[in-house]
């Protein structure tokens, strides 16, 4: 169970990325280096060696795919054939000495030699703490197993792959039989300077989560997030509206107004500031009460325009199935667009999917308004 | 008749005995002890909690305790708070009220929390129950102020009406006006939630006649003219909810304000300041230095005006606040507030990244170093760092509930431009108490290994943007002992994990995973293996029948019950088990 030789990662590089169980022996997992090796081998100069010792190589792919073959048993049970070594929480198998001490006295990870990790470069054991410093950005791949990559050799001088620290380095320590139960150890504030190396190349390789790349434009809001619940949501909104103090951009807070459909059993929530104009709304609209086709909104109405009249809205109608209306302040019930967006925002309390018959009647009506407005 | 051994107890001194235990725990531990027990136990509870309307059914909780004088209960997934929950999907509390109107007509307490309440719900309510005197609505929808007319105007021992940022319609009606001039009872009120203005004469005329009230929640609509007035006929006011906070203060009222304020020397909590403006903030100074609970996180103040205030507030326990007050706003409350238990930090800005104030990871670091008691966190904030999520384990090992919020998802640490695992996985370590922990931030798989290992006490987890595979579902699900709920949105943990660890869902309240990765067939699997579970599929694309088992679902509701599937479901969302197909309403 001897580490494996530094070149062993370099070759990996180029490996192909299916993990598989043979892989589990002794192997790195390359599909991992290859995905979170931000920095190439032989960047960062910073980054130190890990030089935590005595990992045994089963140790390495211990979080694998036998790991999380579906067993239909409780929780905890294990068929026989699967490695124990591989088993994430399984304790004292191993006589790796763990990289902390885990004793409940020690603050030790708090207490990280700073004054070793400045210089970022080659540390002593106690620096293995290393491993915890993952310089990851997101990886989701759809359907693909994403495991942490398992750390290298532990000897050697490694540059930056073995800052990507899998969990594997951790279950090491897990699997240390100086410690009942599976204790982890924490990493500590060790790798931030060694990570401030990786930064510069790491950056580009992030996903869009990293500030450091483009700036905020407007960005594809996401429904639910942040967690704040509507009720805060359009308090504060209205809020900011009253107070010039803090007016910076009254446009970015969100307005939520319930909108129903004729025929559906349920009313959604919809956020009028993340659509610029009739036609977003109108898509984001169709594809939450999908199965109806909202045909053709009416289109701005900017002033200037020709007005909107009778026989043009009627035109509109006659294409489609459903249209959608809005109750406005005056609580009036509107065809949807015949006002310019921003009067529509702020006029528009909640909005309704008509079926096209019914909403006939509103159209003298509408264009009446227009033309008042206008 | 039990078999007696010649020490038992009469049954009698058993239930008098059993008067005295309260917590559910207990008594659910009392009714297995034998059947005589759980007989005598089941007669003598008054009080019954459902987390989950679900779990259960009015039948059967009906059946089992004949004599419950206050029933709690809870309805929707908690992600339903942020529009994960498509309306209409249920929890709807007038099947309960009915069948209570019949079987319990001495039901005196009613607590909803994310219910569906209609108005003819509240007028049964109001009818069927003589001796009714609480009624709590968290987060509920679906009645209008005709409802709480009814309430006001039939519940003639009614102590606490408590509506807590619920949805009302508000037809802006005269419903506080319908409190008979009868109506003494009162202990707390609380209206801040409806939009609507109420009749000012009549509020301050039940505010006067209820000599008990001690809870006073107004909304925005009663303007700080009429505050003076209502503070005087109320000086035993504990909890205050200002209205609107906010005028050009002429020398007459603010002295008016001043001296009311004053008057009350029993104000131990302040909320609402909705529009304040700082002007007016210090007709309450002279009641800060007693407040143990202010809630600022409607106020739009800026910093200096907050500092001002919360530096005189040196017994506060409880502070909620807007990202205004900055990291500095926090180190003065480090300094002056030394018993702070719970501290909660809301955006203010949620879309803007360009903020022309600065609150950053390290005004909860200040904190947790200056209040040695803070073991409850709700923090919205734009960057966190591994070092400072060290250093607030270190400082609070007493936490019970870290909810951190970093806006932008997978946000790493950004000294670093790591992942926050190892950060989180030291509040899990150190905080052995841990029972709430919401994550935020560039997640691996680790924290969740670190969380299942360390996480003894958590029962509850929320997730979002993070993970790597089913191996971080794996190590919550095969770890956390205490784990009662998790929720999890936008991860890919999908369906390996899930079944490996069916077992587990029947030991915790529910599992919510949305935009996740979890197949068709897996939920019809878990479905059918689980029989005490319900799994629910809500998903708007179309009955299961028509997708491939291989295909992703939206939103995964599982949960256990006794009650077997439910049948008042909308179209979108399905129980689901391999035998029965898919099972809508």
């Amino acid at each position: 169970m001897s580490p494996q030789p530094l070149s062993v990662v370099e070759e990996r590089q180029g490996n192909a990325s299916i993990v598989s169980s043979s892989l589990v022996h002794g192997s790195l997992n390359s599909a991992e280096l290859k995905e979170r090796n931000y920095m190439g081998l032989s960047d960062c100069s910073s980054v130190d060696s890990c030089t935590a010792s005595g990992f045994s190589d089963e140790n390495k792919c211990s979080l694998n795919l036998k790991a999380t073959e579906l067993r239909l048993g409780l929780p905890g049970s294990q068929s026989p054939d699967r490695d124990e070594d591989n088993c994430v929480l399984s304790s004292g198998k191993l006589d790796e000495k763990p990289l902390f001490s885990l004793l409940p006295s020690k603050d030790g990870i708090f207490s990280s030699p700073q004054k070793t990790v400045a210089s970022g470069n080659k540390r002593g054991f106690s620096d293995a703490m290393d491993r915890s410093s993952e310089v990851k950005s997101k990886i989701f791949h759809e359907g693909k197993w994403a495991y942490p990559s398992d750390l290298p050799e532990p000897d050697t001088p490694q540059s930056a792959a073995h800052v990507k620290f899998p969990a594997n380095a951790v279950v090491k320590s897990i699997s240390s039989k100086e410690h009942s139960g599976s204790q982890l150890p924490l990493p500590t504030e060790a790798f931030q300077d060694r990570a401030r190396g990786v930064n510069q190349i790491s950056a580009g390789q992030m996903t869009p989560a990293n500030n450091n790349n483009t700036p905020p434009a407007a960005k594809p809001q996401v429904v639910g997030w942040p967690p704040i619940r509507s009720f805060r949501r359009n308090t504060l909104a209205t809020t900011s509206k009253n107070n010039d103090e803090v007016d910076g951009k009254p446009s970015s807070r969100p307005l939520f107004v319930k909108v129903s459909m004729d025929g559906a059993p349920y009313l959604r929530k919809v956020d009028l500031r993340t659509y610029s104009k009739y036609q977003d709304l109108s898509s984001a609209l169709e594809s939450m009460f999908s199965g109806f086709t909202i045909g053709q909104c009416v289109s701005d109405c900017a002033p200037g325009k020709e007005p909107m009249n009778e026989s043009k809205l009627r035109d509109l109608l006659h294409g489609a199935e459903h249209v959608l209306t809005y109750e406005d302040k005056d609580g009036d019930w509107m065809l949807v667009g015949d006002v310019p967006w921003e009067m529509f925002v702020d006029n528009c309390r909640r909005m309704r999917i008509m079926k096209s018959s019914d909403a006939i009647g509103l159209a003298p009506r509408a264009a009446e308004k227009c033309k008042t407005r206008n | 008749m039990p078999a007696l051994m010649a020490f038992s107890f009469p049954e009698d001194v058993m239930e008098h005995i059993f008067t005295f235990i309260d917590s559910d725990k207990d008594r659910n531990s009392v009714s297995l002890v034998c059947k005589s027990w759980y007989e005598i136990e089941r007669w003598s509870r008054r009080r019954v909690f459902i987390g989950n309307c679900y779990a259960a059914s009015p039948r059967i909780v009906i059946r089992r305790f004949p004599e419950v004088r206050s029933l709690s209960l809870k309805g929707k997934p908690h992600f339903a708070d942020f529009n994960l929950v498509p309306e209409g999907w249920g929890a709807c509390v007038d099947p309960w009220i009915s069948a209570m109107a019949e079987a319990y007509p001495t039901l005196e307490e009613l607590r909803l929390k994310r219910m569906v309440v209609t108005d003819e719900g509240l007028e049964l309510i109001s009818r069927a129950f003589k001796n009714f005197r609480v009624l709590v609505l968290s987060s509920c929808e679906g009645f209008t102020t005709d409802g709480l007319g009814a309430i006001a105007a039939n519940c003639r021992n009614l102590r606490e009406l408590d509506l807590r940022e619920c949805e009302v319609d508000d037809r802006c009606g005269h419903w506080l006006s319908c409190f008979p001039e009868t109506c003494t009872s009162l202990v707390s009120l609380n209206f801040a939630c409806l939009d609507g203005e109420v009749s000012f004469p009549a509020l301050e005329r039940l505010v006067g006649r209820c000599t008990n009230l001690k809870t006073l929640r107004l909304n925005r609509a009663v303007p700080l003219e009429k505050l003076p007035n209502l503070l005087k006929r109320a000086p035993q006011l504990v909890d205050l909810g200002t209205g609107s906070f906010s005028v050009d203060l002429y020398p007459e009222l603010s002295s008016n304000l001043l001296g009311a304020v004053t008057g009350c020397k029993e104000l131990k909590s302040l909320s609402g300041f909705w529009d304040v403006t700082p002007a007016c903030l210090p007709s309450i100074y002279p009641v800060c230095s007693g407040i143990t609970s202010l809630n600022l996180s409607y106020a739009t103040i800026r910093r200096p005006d907050f500092v001002k205030l919360v530096s005189q507030c040196h017994n506060l326990h409880q502070l909620w606040v807007l990202d205004y007050i900055e990291d500095s706003g926090l180190a003065a409350v480090a300094s002056s507030c030394k018993d702070l238990k719970e501290l909660r930090v809301f955006p203010s800005y949620i879309n803007d990244a360009e903020q022309n104030f600065q609150l950053t990871e390290r005004g909860l670091v200040s904190v947790s170093e200056g209040c040695p008691k803070l073991r409850s966190v709700l923090y919205f904030c734009h960057q966190m760092s591994n070092e400072a999520l060290f250093t607030i384990a270190r400082n609070s090992p007493n936490m019970t509930r870290f909810r951190l919020c970093i806006i932008e998802p997978h946000t790493p640490d950004y000294l670093t431009q790591q992942s926050l695992d190892a950060g989180f996985g030291a509040i899990v370590q150190h905080c052995k108490g841990l029972q709430r922990l919401s994550l935020s931030g560039l997640l691996t798989d680790r924290v969740f290994e670190y969380i299942g290992n360390y996480g003894k006490k958590l029962e509850m987890l929320s997730v979002a943007f993070a993970g790597e595979s089913d191996l971080g579902l794996h190590h919550v699900l095969s770890g956390c002992p205490s784990l009662r709920k998790l929720e999890i949105r936008d991860c890919p943990f999908g369906d390996k994990a899930l079944l490996a660890n069916a077992a587990k869902l029947e030991t915790m309240r529910s599992l919510w995973m949305s935009s996740c990765s979890v197949t068709l067939g897996a939920c019809k699997l878990l479905g059918q293996k689980m029989p005490r579970l319900n799994v629910e599929v809500i998903d708007e694309r179309g009955s299961p029948e028509s997708l491939p088992d291989d295909c992703l679902v939206e939103r995964l509701y599982a949960y256990r019950t006794v009650a077997g599937p439910r049948f008042d479901m909308p179209s979108f969302v399905w129980t689901v088990d391999e035998e029965s197909n898919s099972r809508p309403s």
